[in-house]
Formats: structure tokens, C-alpha cells, sequence
């Protein structure tokens, strides 16, 4: 106990030093210009290897912080975020490869696939209590996995391959630089999009049902349309990323929209810290990075990851980097 | 095979996996009834079951010859370790986490489910194990159903197993102090029950239920995996809901209905064993749309 009394007081000093450096503008907009100075280096001295990680990296950035919208923002939890990924990379990969549509024309189409999707799951199960769409959104995910491999325009068990390579102002997007600097523009976008709702009328519904339902409802907020709001903008992000996921690759099979890979975005929201940006971002840097740097973990990963997040619940609920509640002494 | 063969025969089968889907059911709707955790580790706990019995048989039948008398013995030695697994796991992660948020203590039963799944998968190496039971399993005819002495015990048995359930709460003191608890925790502390007692019972009869229904997959299927828990978790809460959430009795009917109404998909032309998990799942969707408080459930009004 007195242990965890010291760990939490350094990592409060700590991470209340970090936020009084951020909040002075010109320090933030110098670390800001820096890091993005230095992010758009990169693909010019680093290696292929590194601009792979880093391009998942970015991906996983834009996968957490629309897992976020759900989880940390509605306060919702979301264990099936690969499908909804699946339903925009599908989405994409069989307008693309089995009817040859250019890839930008099929992004509306991945939205209104994951819009049709987040319906489906959300609109019966947010009516009831908001813990059901776990298990549904658990279920949802192995529903899909098995759709995927068992029908014959997803290209089954193998999955589907030949999806064509974006064309932008006539360059064909082919090398790996191409989609670092993609990715990264997503990032960028899917980061200011985040702050846009987080401060937005819905966004600040969102946080008002989190954490205290029944005092938003007698507000005047409808709980169940906010909190589908909330589950189909998160599920459309997810769906936009995975039909640029589907684009990077050209070749997708559903082994890579696994329970497993739902999990590791869990991870990361929770890790950084639910409903902060700035944490989100550094956990999906974290738990991108930390199988890179040490691969010897291997098999042992995923039962390290587990145990993390037992700990991180049972010690710090509220991730590295928590978001300042205006009350933080309500149970 | 005639119509009636045929209707027969998925009749018994679906009456035998959803007696299984049933003892699972009990255990996840019991917890949710008692603390309103969806506890996604119970798939995992009925999968140790079955890995438990598996070690606890290859021990006794060592020593005692007759198949039965050991399967008898360590059933009953798997039910008692899993039930204290399961106390020990409320103990660990869920009884700190009581009063934090809802979203606090599903992701904390998320981590407990994935590391008894990791912890399964990397003991066996991600091996299939068989389930060697010592029994013949010669089969008979009733009428136009052809039968194997296994399954009717099997049957039989898990259907004991809940009727004694049923008596356990209906008719002893700590039967009434868990509905009590599932109706209002807090009198029930101020009545002078020990809550976190109760609590550990629960687990411990939920549990030792999941795990005497794994042992039973183990002899009825005669192989246990890992993943053996993750889909039958799913199916457990879509029988609970079915049933009625938090009401024992509506587990158990709502897992004998969903097993017999797989068993009867498979049947459905364009359906088939590939589907039959995706039919059971629209069937959860479908009851959440239209009767979401389930076959037994009553109408109440819901305090977050």
C-alpha cells in the first residue's frame, strides 16, 4: 500500500509537470513543430523497417483515437473495434479488386458500410444497458470473422487480393514513404477531428452521460441517440482506417481483424488514458513500439499485455496521462 | 433417416448441448444477478474445468479400474478446485473493483479471461488434448433414436446438477441471502449478511457448475482445447438473456432452448454447422430488440 501511495504521488508530480509545460502556447507549439518536424525526416534517413513500424504506428493512432470516441469519450466498451475495421478494409478491397472502383469513390461506401454495421449492433443494445453492447460487440467480432471466411466474394479463408493502389493529384501510391506520409496525415487529421468533437455540443453530451447518466438524462440530453452518435462515429473512423489499411496492403484476409487485434486497441486507449488525446496517442505508440524493441517477448506478449491491463485497473484506472475531470471525488 | 429420426435425434442432441449452454448460463447469470458484472472470464473458467477433470482423471483412473466411479471422483475434485479458482479470482480482481466504474471492472474481467487463455494456451502448446474416459460408449436403440449410454448419464446428470441448484437457493439460508443481495446490496448489509461472503459463494457455485459442465464437453466431445471456452461464453450470455438475465431458472431454460434451437439449424438447408453460431447470434440481437428482459424476466426499472 505505501508502495503504491509512492508510485502514484512521483507519476502525479510527474504528469501534472508534463501538463504545466504543455499548457504555456509557445512551449507547446515548439514541442508540436519539432516532433512534426522530425516525424516528416524520417522517411529520408530511415530504413524501410523503420517506416514500417512507424506507418502502423500512425495507424494504430488513428484506430485508438476512434476507439476512443466510444470508449473513452461515451465511456462505452467496444471489444469487437477489428470488425468494424474489417467492414471498411472489406468494403473497400471487394469494390476495389472485384469491380475495380477507384479507391477514393470507395470510402463513402466504407462509411455507410460501417454506419449500416454500428446500426445493426448499437441501436438494440444501447437501449438497454450500456455494459450489453460488450459482449454483443464481442460477439459482432467473431460474427464477422466468421462471415469473412466463409462466403465467396471476401475471398474466404485466403481473403482478397489485387486491390488497387491509390492514385493522388497522379501520383500512384506505391512505396512505403508514400503511405508513411498518408498515414501521418491521417494521424494529424484524426487527432484535430478528436479535439473538434471532444469540445463539440455532442462531445461534451458524451462526457456529461460518462459520468453521471441519470443528471444528463434529467438535463435534457437523450442518452441512447448521444451514445449511438458516439458508436457510429467511432465505428466510421475505424472503417475509414481500414479501407487504408486495405489500400497499404492491396492484399486482406480476415486472420488480420482478430479478436486479438481488438484487444491491443483496447490496450492502448486504456494505457494512455480513456478519453485524454494526447494519452491515446502515447499509448498507441507504446504498445505499437514495445513488441519492436524487445521481439524475444514473442509468445509471452500477449499474457504480458493481459496482466498490464489487470494491473493498470486494479492500481491506475485512469491510464499514464489522465484527462483533469472537473469532479474527480464521485465514486 | 426418416423425418421423425431426424427430429428425434436433434431433439436429445440439442437437449444435451443446451444443457451444457444451461450449467454455464447459471453461473454467468448468478454473477450478474449478485454484482452486475458480465464476468467474460466464465468461458475461461469452464474451459480450466474442463482441463482440471482432465488432470484429476488421468491421476484416479490410475488407481480405480471402473471408468465411471473416477469419472464420478473427479468431477467432484475438478468442481471443488474451479469453484475455489473462481473465488480466488473474485478475490484478486473483482472484489477491489466493486465500487469503481462499470467500464473499470468489465475491462477487469476482460484481463482475467485473456490471461487464463494465454496462461491455457502456452501450457499446452496450443495442443488439442484428448479426453480418454476408459468408456466403451456402445450405442442403443429407443425407438428410431440410437442412443450411447454416455450421453443419457451425461444428460442426466447435468439435469441433477441443476435441480440440486435449484434447491440450493430455494431452500437454504444462503440461497435467500444471494436474491436478497441481487435486490438490494446495501440493506442486505445493514440486515447483518455478510455481502462479500455470499459474493465468494456465488463464484464458488458458478464456477464448480462451468467446470462440471467443461469435464462434460470433455467426455461428450472426447478432446479439450484452449479456445474451448471463448465461443460457449458467448452462447452462455445469450442464454442468460434469453432466459432472463439474473434469473436462475430462465438460465437454465433459456440454454435448453438455444441448444435446441442450434440443434434444429443445422437442420435448415443454407444453415449447417458453419452458420449455426451466426444464427444463435441474430437470435441475441433479435431477443434484445423484442424481449430484451427475456422469457422469465420481469419488467423493472433499472438503477446504474
Amino acid at each position: 500500500m505505501k508502495y503504491k501511495k509512492i508510485t502514484t504521488q512521483i507519476s502525479e508530480i510527474l504528469i501534472s509537470r508534463f501538463d504545466k509545460f504543455f499548457s504555456n502556447k509557445i512551449n507547446l507549439t515548439s514541442t508540436l513543430i519539432l516532433a512534426v518536424a522530425f516525424l516528416i525526416f524520417i522517411p529520408m534517413v530511415g530504413s524501410r523497417f523503420t517506416q514500417e513500424i512507424m506507418t502502423n504506428m500512425f495507424f494504430y493512432i488513428v484506430v485508438c483515437l476512434g476507439l476512443n470516441i466510444i470508449v473513452g469519450f461515451a465511456g462505452l466498451l467496444h471489444l469487437g473495434y477489428a470488425a468494424f475495421i474489417a467492414v471498411g478494409a472489406y468494403a473497400t478491397g471487394i469494390l476495389s479488386a472485384v469491380y475495380g472502383i477507384n479507391f477514393w469513390i470507395t470510402l463513402p461506401f466504407s462509411v455507410f458500410a460501417a454506419i449500416i454495421a454500428g446500426l445493426a449492433i448499437g441501436s438494440p443494445t444501447l437501449r438497454l444497458r450500456g455494459d450489453y453492447l460488450a459482449i454483443v460487440t464481442l460477439g459482432f467480432g467473431e460474427i464477422v470473422r466468421i462471415t469473412l471466411r466463409n462466403i465467396d466474394i471476401t475471398g474466404g479463408a485466403i481473403g482478397l487480393i489485387g486491390i488497387e493502389r491509390p492514385v493522388i493529384f497522379g501520383i500512384v501510391l506505391n512505396q512505403i514513404s508514400h503511405f508513411y506520409y498518408m498515414f501521418f496525415i491521417l494521424a494529424i487529421l484524426a487527432i484535430f477531428v478528436s479535439y473538434r468533437l471532444h469540445d463539440s455540443r455532442i462531445g461534451r453530451a458524451w462526457q456529461y452521460i460518462r459520468e453521471d447518466e441519470d443528471a444528463a438524462s434529467a438535463m435534457g440530453i437523450n442518452v441512447v441517440t448521444a451514445r449511438l452518435y458516439a458508436f457510429i462515429i467511432g465505428s466510421s473512423f475505424g472503417a475509414l482506417a481500414g479501407s487504408f489499411y486495405a489500400a497499404k496492403m492491396t492484399a486482406i484476409s480476415p486472420e488480420s481483424f482478430m479478436f486479438l487485434h481488438s484487444v491491443m486497441f483496447l490496450l492502448a486507449v486504456v494505457l494512455g488514458g480513456m478519453g485524454k488525446i494526447p494519452g491515446v496517442v502515447l499509448g498507441a505508440v507504446i504498445v505499437t513500439l514495445f513488441p519492436e524493441l524487445s521481439r524475444d517477448v514473442g509468445q509471452y506478449r500477449m499474457i504480458i499485455f493481459a496482466v498490464v491491463l489487470l494491473l493498470l485497473m486494479l492500481y491506475r484506472p485512469q491510464g499514464i496521462w489522465p484527462e483533469k475531470r472537473l469532479s474527480s471525488t464521485k465514486e | 433417416m426418416t423425418f421423425w429420426e431426424v427430429f428425434l435425434q436433434q431433439l436429445f442432441n440439442g437437449l444435451l448441448i443446451g444443457a451444457f449452454y444451461g450449467l454455464v448460463a447459471i453461473g454467468y447469470s448468478m454473477v450478474y444477478g449478485i454484482i452486475k458484472l458480465l464476468n467474460f472470464a466464465h468461458g475461461d473458467i469452464y474451459m480450466t474445468g474442463a482441463f482440471t477433470g482432465l488432470i484429476m482423471l488421468g491421476f484416479i483412473s490410475a488407481g480405480i479400474a471402473n471408468p465411471w466411479l473416477a469419472i464420478v471422483i473427479s468431477l467432484v475434485l475438478s468442481m471443488v478446485l474451479v469453484g475455489l479458482f473462481g473465488v480466488a479470482i473474485q478475490r484478486v480482481a473483482y472484489r477491489p473493483m466493486l465500487k469503481a466504474p462499470r467500464l473499470s471492472i468489465l475491462i477487469t474481467a476482460l484481463a482475467v479471461s485473456m490471461i487464463i487463455y494465454n496462461a491455457v494456451l502456452l501450457l499446452t502448446q496450443g495442443q488439442a488434448r484428448p479426453f480418454r474416459t476408459g468408456l466403451t460408449g456402445e450405442s442403443f436403440y429407443l425407438g428410431a433414436l440410437r442412443l450411447t449410454e454416455t450421453r443419457v448419464v451425461l444428460l442426466v446428470a447435468a439435469l441433477v446438477l441443476m435441480f440440486l441448484l435449484h434447491m440450493f437457493i430455494t431452500r437454504t439460508m444462503y440461497g435467500k441471502a444471494m436474491r436478497a443481495i441481487a435486490l438490494d446490496r446495501d440493506t442486505c448489509q445493514l440486515m447483518g449478511i455478510n455481502v462479500y461472503k455470499i459474493i465468494a459463494v456465488t463464484f464458488f457455485v458458478g464456477s464448480s457448475l462451468a467446470a462440471a459442465a467443461g469435464m462434460f464437453a470433455g467426455v461428450y466431445y472426447g478432446t479439450v482445447h484452449f479456445f474451448m471456452g471463448f465461443l460457449i461464453g458467448l452462447k452462455a450470455f445469450t442464454a442468460a438473456v434469453i432466459g432472463g438475465i439474473g434469473i436462475i431458472p430462465g438460465a437454465m431454460l433459456g440454454g435448453l432452448l438455444l441448444g435446441l434451437l442450434e440443434s434444429f439449424a443445422t437442420q435448415i438447408p443454407g444453415v449447417g454447422t458453419v452458420w449455426k453460431d451466426v444464427f444463435s447470434f441474430v437470435f441475441l440481437i433479435l431477443f434484445l430488440i423484442f424481449k430484451p428482459t427475456g422469457i422469465l424476466g420481469r419488467i423493472e426499472s433499472e438503477r446504474m
